[in-house]
């Protein structure tokens, strides 16, 4: 196929350009990290240590969860259990792009993975869908998330929340709503479709009688099985003719 | 196991919660670089990965509150209608500061 086994044509310039592309969304994302560094403090975090968490864990749900479980003493197995469980959707996540990562060198491969997280790979993974490789996204796009979740924290731990009541203004609901807006703008076809409402049922009920956190997991998995039994009409044989090909 | 609350317990603690996310960013594409990505996966890792949004959003739509509701219905309605997603963001979260306005 190629002369290289890493065909990746890697563009700089998108890297700058994905960072402008996530910024309006990376805005709101400062008013989640303010909420975090005052839960974190109020939990007796102190400034430093709560900075220290966004800048290393950046996950924001997880985080969250963590210094819920906080007090004068920490159960470390429930806790890192917790954290696992959450973030647990990042290896799905990987996975999807794996395809896509493969093209790239390891030690690239897995400095791109470093900054994984819901938005940024939404795009890539919609993108992908589309047939466009987008892994400046994740890089360029991670990088603007992560800066924001950071001076968040640092404007939340020294200032408080940014907001009264960040809910009443529905911003509880950007990342909720960017998803779901990724998922709608990506290919549909009857098999999504089938597989959407298996993932729904799927993951309500691992939400209901399941553990908790762990329905992401489930309900992605479920509507992955729909996928491998079903490959979309012409998919399987194309790609091996490709393969013939090369 | 449970650690104290010091500053060296709290730089641990966060230690391993780094180390434990570290390991979810990087295991998905680990254990993938062992499977031969046959069409058959490629269409399981296709679709998984368009449930995964749908896995996280149905479960907010249940739990949540009317605000929840107005906030993701108007996004999927006007990014169905526009198929432009800051316009379907920028309603959804309208809708919600609308309604919890209205009723909260």
């Amino acid at each position: 196929m190629s002369a290289t086994p890493y065909p990746y044509q890697w563009q700089p310039a998108r890297v700058r350009a994905e960072f402008f592309r996530l910024l309006p969304i990376s805005l709101f994302v400062v008013a989640f990290g303010a909420a975090f560094g005052l839960a974190a403090v109020q939990e007796g975090l102190e400034p430093l240590q709560a900075l220290l968490m966004s800048v290393t864990v950046f996950a924001g749900a997880s985080q969250f969860a963590a210094v819920d479980m906080w007090g004068t003493e920490v159960s470390l197995v429930p806790l890192l259990a917790v954290v696992f469980a959450i973030n647990s959707r990042h290896l799905l996540m990987g996975a999807s792009l794996y395809p896509v990562l493969r093209e790239l060198p390891p030690v690239k491969r897995y400095g791109v993975l470093l900054l994984l997280t819901d938005a940024n790979w939404a795009v890539a993974a919609q993108d992908y869908q589309n047939g466009r490789k987008n892994l400046e996204v994740i890089v360029g796009g991670g990088l603007v998330l992560w800066l924001a979740w950071v001076i968040g924290t640092i404007l939340g731990v020294y200032f408080g929340g940014l907001l009264k009541d960040p809910q009443a203004l529905g911003l509880d609901m950007v990342l909720g709503c960017f998803l779901l807006a990724m998922a709608l703008g990506g290919r549909k076809s009857t098999r999504t479709l089938v597989a959407w409402a298996v993932a729904s049922v799927a993951a309500l009920a691992a939400w209901r009688w399941l553990p908790p956190n762990i329905h992401v997991v489930v309900g992605a998995l479920a509507g992955g099985v729909v996928g491998f039994f079903w490959l979309e009409p012409g998919q399987g044989g194309q790609s091996r003719r490709d393969q013939e090909v090369s | 196991m449970s650690v104290e609350t010091t500053p060296a317990g709290i730089l641990f603690i966060i230690v391993l919660m780094a180390l434990v996310t570290l390991a979810t960013r990087y295991g998905g594409a680990f254990v993938m670089s062992f499977v031969r990505i046959s069409p058959r996966i490629e269409s399981f890792i296709n679709t998984m990965a368009s449930s995964v949004l749908i896995a996280i959003i149905v479960p907010m739509a249940f739990s949540g509150d009317a605000g929840a509701l107005a906030a993701l219905a108007t996004t999927a309605i006007t990014m169905l209608v526009t198929r432009r997603a800051l316009p379907a963001i920028a309603a959804g979260i309208l809708a919600a500061a609308v309604v919890r306005l209205l009723i909260g």
